[in-house]
């Protein structure tokens, strides 16, 4: 099995896609890090350099004294204390919480990118892992070996898993070290809010806790690299069942592309959630980001997104296993 | 006789309602080359994936080496080599890295075997350049020893020499035989060239319309069939004598055609001589095979 994988990734390594993707993810980073530069240097004139520190400090003085103030509720109080505990963290640690550091890019870069733009750079490999052996006739000789079909593409798969992982850990390690020439590498431990639920059309914030932005940094990772598996395995049953990669990656990219365009316009329309493209932005969820769908959570779009990958899995290797080759 | 090393039995496959092979039976023994000979759509390349096990059969059974290719696929394909239409390997990896990649499938075959192959089919100059630098023939070479790799009993070959040149198919060619008299593997080689077959091969089947419509050697098939060939003078006199024992046929250009026995063709001979007619040549003619499938397959065409 391990002999079959490393073929994948030997064949995975000389079309040199892995290198294509890195490049892009390389030159849209420094765009993204050019403009966030941009803006902040416009924020920076409109409000001076040197007195963001002050600033921050009476912000911190006047929620100390509203706290003093008994007649506030104590949701509301709660509420203030995690406010504060924030912005005295940046305080003390010297970060001024309008001009981000590199992690604070790389959370921003991860989180927009999870619903389009890491689906389609794993599109770019998923899609013609099989199909690429039928367009080059090499199906024949690699399906007329001494192995059985299940394992060929077993190890495809896992190949597949692979160039996933790197893709996902490659887009959040170049996003780091190029942003991080700009603003600097501070902020890994700044703390970050989540914990937000909406329910009934209403943020609830009960939940809500800081957590170290490291910490915070690993789940969105967690979330997009799952994100990207689905769509990865989906586009993996495509590549069997379609013999060409062109076709193949026209079908994933229409249901990427209508996910994000369905995702502003189905909010009355609630059994599009079990649509996968529909819940391709989970990161959202820890941010509280009002879902396209009321009632959609984090725990229902995993689970939906669960079952298509297995059905995807199912249907590939059901296909594979049957199909005549001619 | 020699070894089975590939058995055929009753196969047929059905796509939708269509019946494409018509329960195809044949055998390989050790050692000779089998040709597998009909015209484009006869069903010759869908009877060869169905034998490296790419299409799966409706009915009928594939043995090689005594393995079911349906029952113990892995276990049957270990004796198995083939190259079905074109070698297509991966262009983007070097000659190396492709030997490389099939060796790793297969137990047990490792750094000597490929270099075995490479030096067998003369690929060693080239072998660490990328395949799409290679030529056709390179590519072909590079084809084979990659079948070769797992030292199979039998190899399967479809349409061996499409787009060689003449010098590449003569090398081809005698590539084939030397693994199948040196060696003793048994090669199915299939062809719509009768005369590939006429050259290279043993003993042919020959398939139209899904079916097998005769298995036999190569001799045995052409011996049968042998013509006599008569040039006479006067010929019209000579055609009329010659009436009188069999069915003489005008082939132009003053030649007549009969068919060849050789006690018969010295008695008409002595009788045309006695009647005053000269003979001015008579020639065995060995017939194509062209003619034969002709006659064979009642010139019917399949598409």
């Amino acid at each position: 099995m391990i002999n079959l994988v490393q073929n994948e990734i030997m064949k995975l390594l000389a079309k040199k896609r892995l290198l294509v993707i890195a490049v892009i993810v390389a030159i849209l980073v420094g765009l993204f890090t050019y403009a966030q530069m941009k803006s902040v240097e416009t924020q920076r004139e409109k409000l001076g350099t040197s007195d963001w520190r002050a600033s921050l400090q009476q912000q911190i003085i006047d929620t100390q004294n509203r706290l003093g103030s008994s007649r506030l509720s104590d949701e509301w109080r709660e509420q203030l204390q995690i406010s504060m505990k924030q912005q005295q963290y940046y305080l003390d640690n010297n970060i001024n919480p309008s001009e981000p550091g590199a992690p604070t890019f790389v959370r921003m870069f991860i989180e927009n990118s999870s619903d389009l733009f890491i689906p389609l750079l794993v599109l770019v490999i998923a899609s013609d892992m099989v199909s690429s052996e039928h367009a080059l006739g090499s199906v024949k000789l690699l399906l007329t070996r001494p192995v059985k079909r299940g394992k060929i593409l077993l190890s495809k798969y896992i190949a597949l898993i692979l160039a996933v992982s790197a893709i996902v850990a490659m887009t959040a390690l170049i996003s780091y070290f190029l942003s991080g020439l700009i603003f600097g590498y501070k902020g890994l431990n700044a703390p970050i809010l989540t914990g937000f639920t909406v329910e009934n059309g209403n943020l609830d914030t009960s939940e809500v806790r800081l957590v170290s932005q490291w910490k915070f940094l690993l789940m969105d990772l967690g979330l997009v690299w799952f994100v990207a598996m689905v769509v990865a395995t989906l586009s993996f049953m495509v590549s069997v069942l379609v013999r060409s990669t062109a076709a193949g990656m026209g079908i994933m990219l229409a249901a990427l592309v209508s996910g994000a365009v369905l995702a502003n316009m189905v909010s009355s329309w609630t059994s599009a959630k079990y649509l996968f493209m529909i819940n391709l932005k989970l990161t959202g969820y820890l941010n509280g980001i009002a879902p396209p769908i009321e009632g959609m959570t984090l725990l229902s779009s995993i689970s939906v997104l669960l079952a298509w990958w297995a059905a995807a899995l199912f249907v590939a290797f059901f296909a594979f296993i049957r199909k005549d080759v001619f | 006789m020699s070894n089975v090393t590939l058995s055929v039995k009753n196969l047929r496959k059905k796509i939708g309602k269509k019946e494409i092979i018509k329960g195809i039976s044949f055998e390989l023994r050790e050692g000779e080359v089998f040709g597998f000979l009909g015209p484009n759509g006869a069903g010759k390349t869908t009877t060869i994936r169905m034998l490296v096990g790419l299409i799966k059969p409706t009915s009928g059974s594939i043995q090689i080496c005594g393995y079911d290719v349906k029952k113990e696929f892995t276990r049957a394909m270990r004796y198995l080599g083939c190259i079905v239409e074109n070698p297509e390997l991966y262009p983007f990896l070097s000659g190396w890295d492709n030997l490389l990649h099939f060796a790793r499938m297969l137990p047990g075959v490792g750094d000597a075997k490929m270099n075995e192959v490479i030096r067998l089919v003369g690929l060693q100059e080239r072998i660490h350049d990328k395949v799409k630098t290679y030529s056709l023939g390179m590519r072909q070479r590079l084809g084979i020893a990659q079948a070769l790799l797992n030292s199979p009993k039998v190899l399967v070959l479809d349409e061996p020499t499409n787009g060689l040149d003449p010098a590449g198919i003569r090398e081809m060619r005698q590539f084939i035989r030397q693994l199948a008299e040196q060696q003793g593997l048994s090669v199915l080689v299939s062809s719509h060239l009768l005369s590939e077959i006429q050259l290279l091969c043993d003993r042919v089947a020959i398939v139209a319309g899904g079916e097998v419509i005769r298995v036999g050697s190569v001799s045995s098939l052409l011996d049968n069939q042998e013509k006599a060939v008569w040039r006479l003078d006067p010929h019209n006199k000579g055609m009329q004598i010659l009436s009188r024992y069999t069915e003489p046929a005008e082939a132009g250009e003053g030649l007549i055609i009969t068919e060849y026995a050789e006690e018969k063709a010295a008695a008409w001979n002595r009788e045309l001589v006695e009647n005053g007619v000269s003979v001015l040549e008579m020639n065995r003619k060995l017939p194509v095979l062209e003619d034969l499938f002709l006659e064979l397959t009642g010139g019917r065409t399949i598409d």
